[in-house]
């Protein structure tokens, strides 16, 4: 029976343009067991409610990682590199997505005492700095890769200069993100070479952040690294270096791939919906509930995994204790009892209670300033670019599933204005 | 038919926002959107200006927008008329 | 559902009447809307009052609440109505102007217990806060600098008071009869929790114990007398004794109708003296005793802001002709800023005889208490915990078993279960 693999389908490469056809038939069991090769198999909550009641539920734990004398799963992507990196985040340091309260809570509100609306509100002005920078360099071409020439250099400059990571610093930054990025492809996987370039990059960007920390203690300046380094939340809490540094790449890698992700999508949809991207050029005030609208119907988060650590009686079925969750979350968003008509992009639909920066006590520290790189990215791509086409649609795109998007988005253009 | 917010904000209406705070739950969000409008205090404790002017109108709508449970209500005389 | 071109009258102008009368526009009703108001002012919000007005950070002026009404509507303020005809269907107004409908709905709500003495009532410095103007005046008396304030009750309007006093950095004594703040709605052993958190912030509590009588000097409040004979000086008063629900318009209507609320039926009909409903008319927000499906049907007033906004939808839709699927039972909700806490709750906590700690710790300021009733779930009480409110408003209702079994995120190990502590 086919249902048995949907959750195989939703990993399968080949519905990776288009795995919405595959979450509907999920929808039709809002909570449903699927084997994954283990012998528990995993359970899949696949309707906005049951998402939304589960990413609230204090029955689930954020705390996913198997113990280490739990089998492999069989599975390689798993295996092989998202062990490894949660072993690396959970055993050895501590970060707050994977970690459950108290502990979560303190950890993240030393973030977000630093996480200030002053210093947001400064990268807001900044992107819509960068990003006609980065137009300007395109300015003679008649094709870009909205990857590669904005939606790439974009989020890596911002967290960059968020954090205080100094100018001449920022081409490492790049470098590891970009390495982090084919890490997880899939051909790469088997590839012992990009394994241990991997292993070093965690290493470099590990080293680099330990030796930036300490000089952020010696010479403290205005930037997020310092005040995490330096000064404790109103409460009292404040990082040790490890948590710190686990921390600093958690941003880069959580913030830095899934913004790509939502600039990308953003621009594909708006040029599969030419009169939308007309709108927007005309009226640049309609982005942000355009934004809304793309992080509900393209939302570069896909799905999120849990454990429960009780039973859970949930849509007639009961999920039993210590089983894995997935949360589907894009599956969520196209729930046509929530969403009338799911599978058109609207941005002028009421009131979207989209679950694409998830919910609950782990919704996405960096929800803002996405969503500002975001605002940038769009209103200035809608402006200038002169009679976009899309060259291949589909575009290519990267191997992951939870963190879905184009490889590439090349575009084919009349000019820069 | 103009109240006396109304008239002390100018010849431009002013906007009217409420919160339904049964529905808040501190994500914050409009607070990074409207930063001069929305504010939370301590840690869950909104705080927010009910009658934004009309010139801030396209930071009161991010706020309404990006709001995670949709509980911000905002009357923009000077959109709808 | 059809149109109906009949006449409309809303009683009332606060949250409930105006959510009720976007309510007939939206389903369709486009005949003659009337508005009657005792406020000479359009609909304003009432929680900021106690919270930004008060601190400064917001004109009383600017909690007009957003409408979608359009201009198409009669707004009648400044007048409240007097009396009810039900046989020629007409509300006279104070101003002599009577007024006919078709469809009613009542939302008058309530105004401020005053302090039983009037002469002392009305001293310079004594405040009650329940309204626009209420708001305005105790604020300046705020920005004053009162030496200390006095805050006579520690129900939630009393404790939010006392705790903004502290914000502003005023000195504030909070006088309460019962064994701690709140415990009338939540109970002792939660009301201690939260009692001790204002007490952290420099609010000097004095639990059971009464004020006999306001002291004043050329008819300024000085000083406050208690019952057991200590003497607190204070120059601000604010007499938060809860609320007086506005039904005396009704006497003689036939309504049934007391200082305790009108009785509607399930649907949210209004009923006579016999017991049978009025077809014309609806009444909404903290006015409606109604039977809540949820507890049993019984009868219950709820001054909730979420109730004024689900109740008045609810009674706008009906009296225009919508058929309600089932008796209108929302999940009780409301929310309570106390200085920087946040105090919220769903279900309601009335005949619980238990209570447990579900998640956090009260001695860190964060937890969800829930409270159970022969071994059942109906309420929860969050405690700057709002988003664990969700799913422990799930267990109130659907009634799920109380305590609660298995291991939480951030619960403690084996859930503690306590005397709730009702008087």
């Amino acid at each position: 029976m086919s249902d048995a693999t949907l959750l195989g389908q939703v990993k399968d490469f080949a519905n990776r343009a288009n795995p919405y056809p595959v979450y509907a038939r999920l929808r039709q069991n809002p909570v449903s067991c699927q084997d994954d090769g283990t012998p528990e198999g995993t359970w899949v909550a696949a309707t906005h409610g049951t998402i939304a009641s589960l990413l609230q539920d204090p029955r689930v734990s954020s705390e996913t990682l198997p113990p280490a004398d739990r089998p492999r799963t069989g599975n390689p992507l798993t295996d092989l590199i998202v062990k490894p990196l949660k072993d690396w985040m959970m055993d050895r340091h501590r970060v707050f997505i994977f970690r459950d309260p108290p502990d979560h809570d303190a950890l993240r509100s030393a973030v977000m005492h630093q996480f200030s609306r002053e210093r947001v509100q400064a990268m807001r002005a900044r992107s819509d700095r960068l990003v006609a920078d980065l137009l300007d360099e395109k300015c003679g071409a008649r094709e870009i890769d909205a990857v590669d020439d904005l939606a790439y250099p974009l989020p890596v400059t911002v967290i960059c200069e968020l954090f205080g990571v100094p100018r001449e610093d920022e081409p490492k930054f790049h470098g590891w993100a970009t390495q982090l990025a084919t890490a997880l492809e899939p051909d790469s996987l088997s590839d012992p070479e990009i394994r241990a370039a991997n292993s070093r990059t965690f290493d470099a960007i590990g080293g680099y952040m330990a030796d930036l920390i300490k000089d952020k203690r010696r010479h403290p300046q205005d930037d997020m690294l310092s005040g995490l380094a330096n000064h404790a939340t109103p409460a009292g809490v404040k990082m040790g270096d490890y948590d710190l540094i686990a921390t600093a790449i958690l941003m880069l890698v959580a913030g830095h791939e899934t913004t790509v992700n939502l600039i990308t999508n953003g621009l594909l949809t708006l040029l599969r919906h030419p009169a939308e991207l007309e709108r927007l050029r005309r009226d640049p005030l309609r982005a942000p509930r355009l934004i809304e609208e793309l992080l509900r119907y393209e939302p570069p988060v896909q799905f999120r995994t849990r454990r429960t650590l009780s039973a859970i009686d949930i849509a007639g079925v009961t999920i039993p204790e210590g089983a894995d969750l997935v949360l589907l979350l894009a599956s969520g968003n196209r729930d046509e009892t929530v969403f009338p008509d799911p599978d058109r992009f609207d941005p002028d639909r009421s009131g979207i209670r989209h679950l694409g920066f998830g919910g609950g006590l782990h919704y996405c520290v960096g929800a803002p300033l996405a969503r500002f790189e975001a605002e940038a990215a769009l209103t200035a791509l809608a402006a200038r670019l002169k009679a976009p086409r899309l060259i291949e649609d589909p575009p290519p795109y990267r191997s992951g599933a939870a963190l879905r998007g184009p490889k590439h988005l090349r575009i084919a253009i009349d000019g820069i204005a | 038919m103009s109240t006396p917010a109304d008239a002390s904000s100018g010849s431009r209406p002013g906007l009217r926002v409420s919160v339904d705070l049964n529905l808040c739950q501190a994500y914050a969000q409009c607070c990074y959107a409207a930063p001069r409008h929305f504010r939370i205090e301590g840690h869950e404790a909104l705080f927010y200006d009910p009658a934004p002017a009309a010139e801030h109108r396209a930071d009161i709508e991010r706020a309404r927008v990006a709001c995670p449970v949709q509980a911000i209500r905002v009357e923009d005389p000077g959109q709808d008329a | 559902m059809a149109p109906v071109f009949e006449r409309a009258v809303v009683v009332g102008a606060g949250l409930a009447a105006l959510r009720g009368a976007e309510a007939m526009r939206e389903a369709g009703f486009a005949g003659p809307l009337t508005i009657v108001g005792a406020e000479p002012c359009r609909p304003y919000d009432r929680p900021p009052l106690s919270k930004h007005v008060l601190a400064g950070t917001v004109p009383a002026e600017a909690t007009t609440l957003p409408s979608a009404l359009g201009p198409d509507v009669d707004w009648r303020l400044g007048s409240p109505a007097v009396s009810l005809d039900r046989v020629g269907r007409t509300v006279r107004l104070a101003d002599g102007r009577t007024l006919p409908y078709d469809r009613l709905l009542i939302a008058t709500g309530t105004r401020a217990r005053p302090w039983p003495n009037p002469h002392e009532g009305r001293l310079a410095g004594v405040f009650t806060l329940r309204g626009r103007d209420d708001a305005a005046a105790l604020r300046r008396a705020l920005a004053a600098r009162p030496k200390r304030v006095l805050v006579i009750g520690g129900g939630f309007i009393g404790c939010e008071v006392a705790s903004l006093c502290r914000q502003l950095g005023l000195p504030v004594t909070l006088v309460e009869p019962g064994p701690t703040p709140l415990a009338r709605v939540l109970g002792r052993t939660v009301g201690a929790f939260i009692g001790a958190i204002h007490a952290g912030h420099g609010v000097e509590m004095r639990c059971g114990a009464e004020v006999e009588w306001l002291e004043d000097a050329d008819g300024r409040l000085v000083r406050a007398h208690l019952v057991d004979g200590t003497r607190i000086d204070a120059d601000v008063a604010v007499v938060a004794l809860g609320a007086v629900r506005n039904t005396e318009w009704l006497d003689g209507s036939g309504l049934s109708s007391d200082p305790g609320g009108i009785d509607c039926d399930g649907a949210g009909y209004v009923l006579d003296a016999d017991g049978r409903p009025d077809r014309h008319i609806a009444a909404a927000g903290d006015v409606a005793r109604f039977p809540h499906p949820l507890y049993d049907d019984r009868r219950v007033v709820l001054e909730h802001w979420s109730q004024a906004v689900a109740q008045g939808i609810h009674a706008g839709r009906l009296l225009v002709g919508a058929t309600p699927e089932r008796p209108y039972g929302e999940l009780p909700t409301f929310w309570s800023t106390q200085g920087k806490l946040v105090v919220k709750s769903a279900g309601l906590t009335e005949g619980a005889d238990a209570v447990a700690i579900t998640q956090g710790d009260p001695a860190a300021g964060r937890f969800v208490a829930l409270y159970g009733r022969e071994g059942r779930c109906i309420a929860a009480v969050a405690v700057d915990s709002a988003r664990w409110l969700p799913a422990h408003a799930d267990l109130v209702a659907a009634r799920a078993p109380f305590p609660p079994g298995g291991t939480a995120t951030d619960r403690p190990k084996g859930v503690a279960v306590f005397e709730p502590g009702f008087a």
